[in-house]
C-alpha cells in the first residue's frame, strides 16, 4: 500500500488514539514558530491522545512532548493518517 | 566580573538550576532597554565571583514575543562572557533548534542538558563526548531538581569563562547527524505512570469534578492552616503593642502616639498578616504547577474560558483570588502573553475574598433572617463571577492574547521540598520589598482622615473623612450608602478586614449593640447595595499595591482601579433604584 493511498487531512479530524505524519503547517509566522518549536514539524508522527469536553482543545504527543493546542490551531496542522 | 546568562526553553527547570547555582541568593535588577526584571547573583566559580542572569524562557529567537524581545536585546547589548543553554534531555529532538539559534550570536555556548534522570528513566541515552564533538560546545547532563552534575557543570564554566571558544552555528544537518549518532530514543518512550494518571484526571467525564474536588480542597487547606497562623500574627503584634509600644510612647504627644501606632505600626502589622497567606497559597501552587497539573487544569476549564478571552490558567488564579487576591495577582505571572496576564489581573479583583466574607457575614447576620443568610451570600458569590465575566468581557478587545494558546504538557512531577520552601520565600520577599511602603502610605493617610482635625470623635462625622462622606453624599446617597457607611467604604479602601472594626468607631458602639444599631439604621435594601459595592469597588491597598507592582504600568492600574469604582456605582445604583420600591 502506498502512502499516497490515505488521504490528506487536518489535524482536529483525527480521532483519539489515532497517528498522523505531519504534511505541512498552514500557519503565520508566530504560530508557526510555536509549533515547530514545540515538535510539529513536517515528517514527524502526531498522535491524538484526547479532547477535552465542549469542543476544549487537543492532547497531542509528538516525539517524547505532550502538548495541548485548541481546535483553530489544529485545523491549521496538515497530516495524513498513519 | 565577567558575566553569564542562562538561557531555556519554558518548563526546562531553568529556575530551578538558578537556584540551585546561586544558592538562592539572587536579586532583582533593572537592566537598560529591558521591560521586565530579570533574576541575577553573584557566584564564586573557581576562585574569582561572576555574575549569573536568568533571562525569561524563550520557545524560539525568530518570532516576537515580549520575552524572546528581552533575551535578544541583553544578549546583543550587554556583554555577556557564556550563555548556559539550558534543554529538556528527553526533548533534544525539537529543542536543538533553539541552540542553533542562539548560536547565532557569536557568544561562547555551554549546553546543559537538564532532567538527565527522566530522559534515562524513559530509557533515551545520550552520549555526551560525541555530542559535544558534533556541536564543538561543552555538553553537561544535570538534575538541576536534585543537583546531579552539578560539579561538572561548574568545571566547565570556568574552563569556558578562562578558555572562551566559539562554535560555528549548526546547520539542519548537522543537527540531524548529531542527535542520529549522539542521542539514542527509544522507540517507546513515553511516561507510563504519568498516562496512567491522566487517563483518571483527564477523564471525559470525571476530569472536570476531579478538578472543582482538587481546587476545593486546596483551596480549604490554605486556609484551614492560614486563618490560625494569621490570627496569631494579628495577637502577637497587638501583644507587643499594649506590652512595649504603647508604654514606651505613653509620654510622647497622643497625636504622635496616635500616628505611629494606629498608622504606621497598624500598616505594618497589615503587610505582615498577609505574609501567611502568600507562603502557603505559593504552596499550593508549587504543588499545582511544578507536578504538572495547573497545563492539565487549563486543558480541562479552557473551552469556557476561551469564550472570555481568557484560559484554563486565568481560572485557576481567579479561584485562588476567593482566598486572596494578592497571591492570585502574583501568581498570574505563570502567564507569558501580557495581554492575558493584563487581563486575568483585571478580573481577580472581583473574586470575593476572605476579608470580603467577613464583612458580608457581619451585615447578612445583622439584617437578614437565619432563613435567607445562605442565599444572600450565595447570590454575592453569583455577583463576584458575574462581574468578573462581563469585565473580561468587556476588555477582552483590549488586552488581547497574542500567545498561541499551545501548551507543553509536561509529566507528572514530584516538586522537592526545597523547590516549594523556595518559592515561598522568594514571593514574600517580592511582596514585602514591593507592597510595604505603599500599604503603610496609605494606613496612615486614611487615620489622618479618620482623626482630624483633632476636635472631631475619631471616625465621626465631623472628621475630614466624614466630611468626605457627606460630600460623597449625592454620588453615594443614590446608592443608598449614607455618610456613616461611606467613612466605612473609606476605611475598606485600606483592608476590608477593618471594615466592621471601623464602624464600631463609627457608631462608639461594639457587638451586639453594633448590630442592632447598624439594623436600626439602615434598611436591608440598603445592606444589601453596600454590600454590592464592598464587593465590586477596590479590593484593598495590598491589592492595589500588587497590581501596581506586577503590572508596571500606571495607566493600567488607573484603569484596574477606576473600572471596578465604576462598575461597582453603576451595580448598587441599579439595584437600590430597583429594590426600594418593593
Amino acid at each position: 500500500m502506498s502512502l499516497d493511498a490515505t488521504p490528506a487531512c487536518t489535524l482536529d479530524l483525527l480521532g483519539a488514539g489515532e497517528s498522523g505524519i505531519i504534511l505541512a503547517l498552514d500557519a503565520g509566522q508566530t504560530l508557526g514558530h510555536r509549533l515547530a518549536a514545540l515538535g510539529l514539524r513536517a515528517g514527524k508522527t502526531v498522535r491524538l491522545i484526547r479532547r477535552a469536553r465542549f469542543g476544549g482543545p487537543f492532547h497531542v504527543r509528538v516525539g517524547t512532548t505532550d502538548l495541548m493546542l485548541r481546535a483553530p490551531d489544529a485545523r491549521r496542522v496538515q497530516v495524513r493518517r498513519a | 566580573m565577567k558575566r553569564i546568562a542562562l538561557v531555556g526553553m519554558p518548563n526546562t527547570g531553568k529556575s530551578t538550576l538558578f537556584n540551585r547555582l546561586t544558592g538562592a541568593q539572587a536579586k532583582v535588577g533593572n537592566w537598560p532597554g529591558i521591560t521586565v526584571d530579570l533574576l541575577s547573583a553573584k557566584l564564586l566559580l573557581g576562585d574569582s565571583m561572576v555574575e549569573l542572569v536568568d533571562l525569561p524562557g524563550i520557545y524560539d529567537l525568530r518570532g516576537f514575543s515580549e520575552d524572546e524581545h528581552v533575551v535578544t536585546t541583553f544578549l546583543r547589548q550587554q556583554s555577556v562572557d557564556v550563555v548556559l543553554v539550558l534543554l529538556n534531555a528527553s526533548q533534544l529532538e525539537r529543542q536543538l533548534q533553539l541552540y542553533a539559534q542562539l548560536a547565532q550570536f557569536g557568544i561562547p555556548l555551554l549546553l546543559v542538558l537538564n532532567m538527565a534522570d527522566e530522559a534515562a528513566a524513559l530509557g533515551i541515552t545520550i552520549e555526551r563526548e560525541a555530542l559535544s564533538g558534533w556541536l564543538g560546545v561543552p555538553v553537561c547532563l544535570v538534575s538541576a531538581k536534585h543537583g546531579q552534575g552539578m560539579e561538572q557543570l561548574r568545571g566547565l564554566v570556568v574552563r569556558a569563562l578562562r578558555a572562551p571558544a566559539q562554535a560555528a552555528p549548526p546547520d539542519d544537518a548537522v543537527i540531524e547527524a548529531a542527535l542520529k549518532s549522539a542521542v539514542h530514543v527509544p522507540a517507546q518512550a513515553s511516561h507510563r505512570l504519568t498516562e496512567k494518571i491522566d487517563r483518571v484526571l483527564l477523564d471525559p467525564w470525571l476530569g472536570l469534578p476531579l478538578f472543582f474536588g482538587v481546587m476545593f480542597l486546596l483551596f480549604e487547606a490554605v486556609f484551614w492552616l492560614g486563618t490560625p497562623v494569621q490570627n496569631a500574627l494579628a495577637a502577637g503584634f497587638s501583644a507587643l503593642r499594649a506590652a512595649a509600644l504603647e508604654p514606651a510612647l505613653a509620654a510622647a504627644p497622643p497625636l504622635l502616639t496616635g500616628l505611629l501606632l494606629d498608622g504606621v505600626y497598624n500598616g505594618l502589622s497589615t503587610v505582615a498578616s498577609f505574609v501567611p497567606l502568600i507562603i502557603l497559597f505559593f504552596l499550593a501552587m508549587a504543588i499545582v504547577e511544578d507536578t504538572g497539573y495547573l497545563s492539565r487544569a487549563a486543558f480541562l476549564i479552557d473551552a469556557l474560558m476561551a469564550r472570555f478571552g481568557l484560559d484554563g490558567r486565568s481560572f485557576v488564579m481567579i479561584l485562588m483570588g476567593f482566598g486572596c487576591n494578592v497571591p492570585a495577582l502574583m501568581g498570574t505571572r505563570v502567564m507569558r502573553s501580557r495581554g492575558l496576564r493584563l487581563l486575568t489581573m483585571m478580573v481577580i479583583p472581583f473574586s470575593l475574598c476572605s476579608a470580603r466574607l467577613q464583612v458580608f457575614l457581619f451585615f447578612i447576620a445583622a439584617l437578614f433572617p437565619p432563613r435567607l443568610a445562605p442565599l444572600v451570600l450565595f447570590s454575592l458569590y453569583v455577583m463576584s463571577i458575574a462581574a468578573a465575566m462581563l469585565t473580561s468581557l468587556v476588555f477582552k478587545r483590549r488586552f488581547v492574547n497574542n500567545d498561541p494558546f499551545v501548551l507543553e504538557i509536561p509529566p507528572y512531577r514530584f516538586p522537592t521540598l526545597r523547590q516549594i520552601v523556595l518559592r515561598g520565600w522568594h514571593e514574600v520577599r517580592h511582596f514585602l520589598r514591593r507592597a510595604t511602603r505603599f500599604i503603610v502610605a496609605g494606613v496612615v493617610l486614611v487615620w489622618l482622615l479618620t482623626h482630624f482635625p483633632v476636635a472631631a470623635a475619631p471616625g465621626g462625622v465631623d472628621t475630614w473623612a466624614g466630611h468626605l462622606g457627606s460630600w460623597l453624599s449625592p454620588v453615594l446617597g443614590p446608592l443608598g450608602i449614607d455618610p456613616k457607611l461611606t467613612i466605612a467604604l473609606i476605611f475598606g479602601f485600606v483592608a476590608k478586614e477593618i471594615v466592621i472594626g471601623s464602624l464600631a468607631v463609627i457608631y462608639a458602639r461594639e457587638g451586639g449593640a453594633l448590630v442592632s444599631a447598624i439594623a436600626h439604621d439602615v434598611t436591608w435594601v440598603q445592606a444589601y447595595s453596600f454590600m454590592l459595592f464592598t464587593l465590586i469597588y477596590t479590593p484593598c491597598l495590598s491589592t492595589i499595591a500588587t497590581l501596581r507592582s506586577e503590572a508596571k504600568n500606571a495607566a493600567f492600574s488607573v484603569v484596574a482601579v477606576a473600572w471596578p469604582l465604576a462598575l461597582a456605582w453603576l451595580v448598587s445604583f441599579a439595584f437600590y433604584q430597583t429594590a426600594r420600591h418593593f
